[in-house]
């Protein structure tokens, strides 16, 4: 029974497997929900789907699958049946009685309130029980009620064909779950839960810990003596620094760096968080502020920071051919750097053997010669959800990516 | 096919869609453990309260926290008081089943009847957590060594199991479960909400505050977005202030109640007063 179903998910890359195809076939064969497509799509999301993220995906492949098969929702069926069969068909209208019927309609709109209509609508279904052709209050077809099919009321509610209560194909169609998936933007607390993979745990600090195992085992070996053994209590001991680049072409991808921004200031894990910003490429030095009046000599990130720490660089690594290559290439015109970009982006790739460059723009736009250049340098990863879990793995993998001379 | 007029359909106080429904009722006549997930605030937890007040079933609860070990829901050990007994010699240790205390999975196990086993913010644990309550739970059965006994499910318990996502759950763990993402509810779904809460809410009052609450919402980069019950404290203390409704819409009273941070809410004021840029430099 629907095998295909279960090919089209696997080839729109929702990881469904054997198992869970399998007990949701022991559901569908026991017979414990109604056989309506409805049940079908969200039974079938509960069994095959196991995260938020792969909801979209399903969604398509509900779409593909299932698409054709017309539904109408639950609650509707009753609506539905009222609204068959018509009276009579609407009479065709000429243009101007076209244009008074949209007159109307702005002035209805203008005097009453949609949500009002939607409300007294809700109530209406609730009270009525039957089918109702003409007429002017109930939801029935041919009548002047603001609510049904076929009717004449200017600006009602039309009942029918869509729906607007959920029927699984509508659902499926708007696709609500789009923004859940993994490969788009994050917000923030996507990106917080990415950056808290970032940890490397130690035991450091103080003995406070009470160690059990131990203390049993010491007690025994002591002859019943009680005695108490303490442990170090483990912390995470990663150290970030965070160099962001805030020059001009960065401007449509301000909201996603403020995003990431502000999620890592957020995390309270890490042992130590730095922050710099740098305008289009790094040279001798970075700022403090994102206004660029602060500097820090790019030298002192060496001096004071030892190689432990993990460096995220965010930019999109695209600039002018002189401004990496060149002496004096930097864009302010009036910043002289004597050593080119090149130089100081390799001198940090060695220092920081940790180090990982995130690019907002998508991969498909990688093809500019600074941004290939750069992205030899430095393991270049796309600000997207899974690109920032690959850039973790990368920035927390024991072996170090060979540095590019 | 299941008897539509039986199963779970929400109780008094919760509300629940009905697809919802539809998947907790398959969830317990298949008896597999049904995995929640969800913003926070969309009533992850009190499912697990409505299933036990509308099916009459007893509700045990095993909260998780960072320290929480998978052994501690079975059965605890404990040997440092049967070491302390030994010491002094004033009572008979060689019984060691008093020394045995059964964790919230083997309490649910052991009941006499079926019971509701909430699991909850499973999330908060180590990694490694799910992974090893895997058989457990498929089982409903599990030994334990120091007695050379089995202790099965005489029930299959209802489990529920609610995750804040803030870690990802294992696959093969999730292989084994039923998933539902409870999404955030729409305006339609909170209306009913709210009036389950507050019966005799004034129509435009609701209408406003909603029409706000979700206009507050959609304010990106907010560090932590209101959610139902910040909605109703908030309009908790409209109604108790007495605030008209005409005032929600020209400014908003009592925002501490939604925003719950110095930074959200000094962005939201920003932002309302004009649209302001990162800081980023308007040069290329």
């Amino acid at each position: 029974m629907f095998t295909d179903f279960f090919f089209v998910l696997k080839k729109k890359g929702v990881p469904v497997t054997i198992t869970e195809w399998l007990s949701f076939m022991e559901a569908l064969y026991k017979g414990y929900f109604q056989s309506s497509l409805n049940h079908l799509y969200y039974i079938g999301r509960a069994f095959l789907v196991k995260s938020e993220a792969y909801y979209d995906m399903y969604d398509l492949a509900f779409q593909e699958y299932f698409g054709s098969i017309e539904t109408s929702s639950l609650e509707l069926d009753k609506v539905m049946e009222w609204l068959e069969n018509p009276l009579h068909r609407l009479p065709k209208l000429t243009p101007e009685e076209l244009a008074e019927f949209q007159k109307q309609l702005e002035e209805f709109r203008k005097q009453h309130d949609m949500e009002e209509l939607m409300r007294q609508f809700r109530e209406r279904l609730k009270e009525q029980k039957e089918r109702h052709d003409g007429g002017s209050k109930w939801i029935g077809t041919g009548g002047t009620s603001p609510f049904g099919a076929y009717g004449y009321h200017p600006g009602g509610i039309r009942v029918g064909g869509e729906s607007w209560m959920q029927s699984a194909a509508k659902v499926a169609g708007e696709r609500r779950f789009r923004n859940y998936r993994n490969d788009i933007i994050l917000d923030v607390r996507q990106t917080k839960m990415a950056l808290k993979r970032l940890r490397e745990l130690k035991r450091e600090g103080a003995q406070e810990e009470l160690d059990i195992d131990e203390t049993i085992d010491k007690t025994a070996k002591e002859g019943g003596e009680i005695e108490l053994v303490f442990n170090r209590s483990r912390e995470n001991t990663v150290r970030i620094i965070l160099l962001m680049d805030t020059g001009g072409s960065m401007l449509p991808y301000t909201e996603l760096c403020e995003r990431l921004f502000s999620a890592a200031t957020q995390m309270e894990h890490f042992k130590e968080f730095k922050y710099y910003f740098f305008h289009n490429c790094i040279y001798q030095d970075v700022y403090e502020d994102m206004a660029n009046y602060k500097r820090v000599p790019t030298e002192k990130l060496f001096s004071n920071f030892h190689k432990g720490y993990k460096v995220i660089l965010v930019g999109d690594a695209r600039m002018a051919y002189s401004e990496l290559f060149d002496v004096n290439g930097c864009i302010d015109y009036f910043y002289t750097n004597d050593k080119p970009g090149i130089e100081w982006l390799m001198r940090i790739r060695q220092h920081f053997p940790h180090s990982v460059w995130l690019n907002p723009t998508h991969r498909n736009f990688w093809g500019h010669y600074t941004v290939d250049t750069i992205s030899k340098i430095f393991p270049m990863f796309e600000l997207t959800i899974d690109g920032l879990k690959d850039a973790i793995k990368a920035l927390t993998s024991r072996t170090r990516q060979p540095v590019l001379n | 096919m299941v008897d539509t007029g039986k199963g779970y359909r929400g109780s008094e106080y919760y509300i629940a869609s009905k697809p919802l429904m539809e998947i907790v009722n398959v969830a317990i006549a298949l008896g597999k453990p049904l995995v929640i997930k969800g913003e926070p605030g969309t009533g992850k937890t009190l499912l697990a309260h409505s299933i036990a007040e509308a099916l009459n079933k007893k509700l045990i609860i095993w909260n998780i926290k960072s320290t929480t070990k998978a052994k501690d829901g079975l059965y605890v050990y404990d040997t440092v008081q049967r070491l302390n007994d030994a010491r002094f010699k004033d009572k008979d240790i060689s019984d060691i089943r008093q020394y045995i205390k059964l964790g919230k999975l083997g309490q649910a196990f052991k009941s006499d009847e079926q019971v509701v086993l909430l699991i909850d913010e499973i999330d908060k644990a180590d990694v490694e957590f799910p992974n090893d309550l895997l058989n457990e739970l498929d089982e409903m059965s599990f030994h334990i060594p120091e007695l050379d006994e089995e202790v099965t499910a005489r029930h299959r318990p209802i489990v529920v199991i609610t995750s804040n996502s803030e870690k990802e759950l294992p696959d093969a763990f999730l292989r084994r479960c039923i998933f539902y993402y409870i999404e955030f509810p729409d305006e339609e779904m909170m209306e009913r909400i709210v009036r389950v809460h507050y019966p005799d809410i004034e129509n435009k009052l609701l209408r406003e505050a909603l029409k706000r609450f979700y206009w507050i919402r959609e304010v990106d980069g907010l560090r932590k977005k209101p959610s139902t019950s910040e909605l109703l404290d908030w309009i908790k203390a409209l109604m108790l202030g007495g605030i008209s409704p005409d005032k929600i819409s020209s400014e908003i009273p009592f925002l501490g109640t939604l925003l719950k941070n110095e930074q959200d809410t000094g962005r939201f004021v920003r932002l309302s007063n004009a649209q302001g840029g990162f800081g980023f430099k308007k040069r290329f």
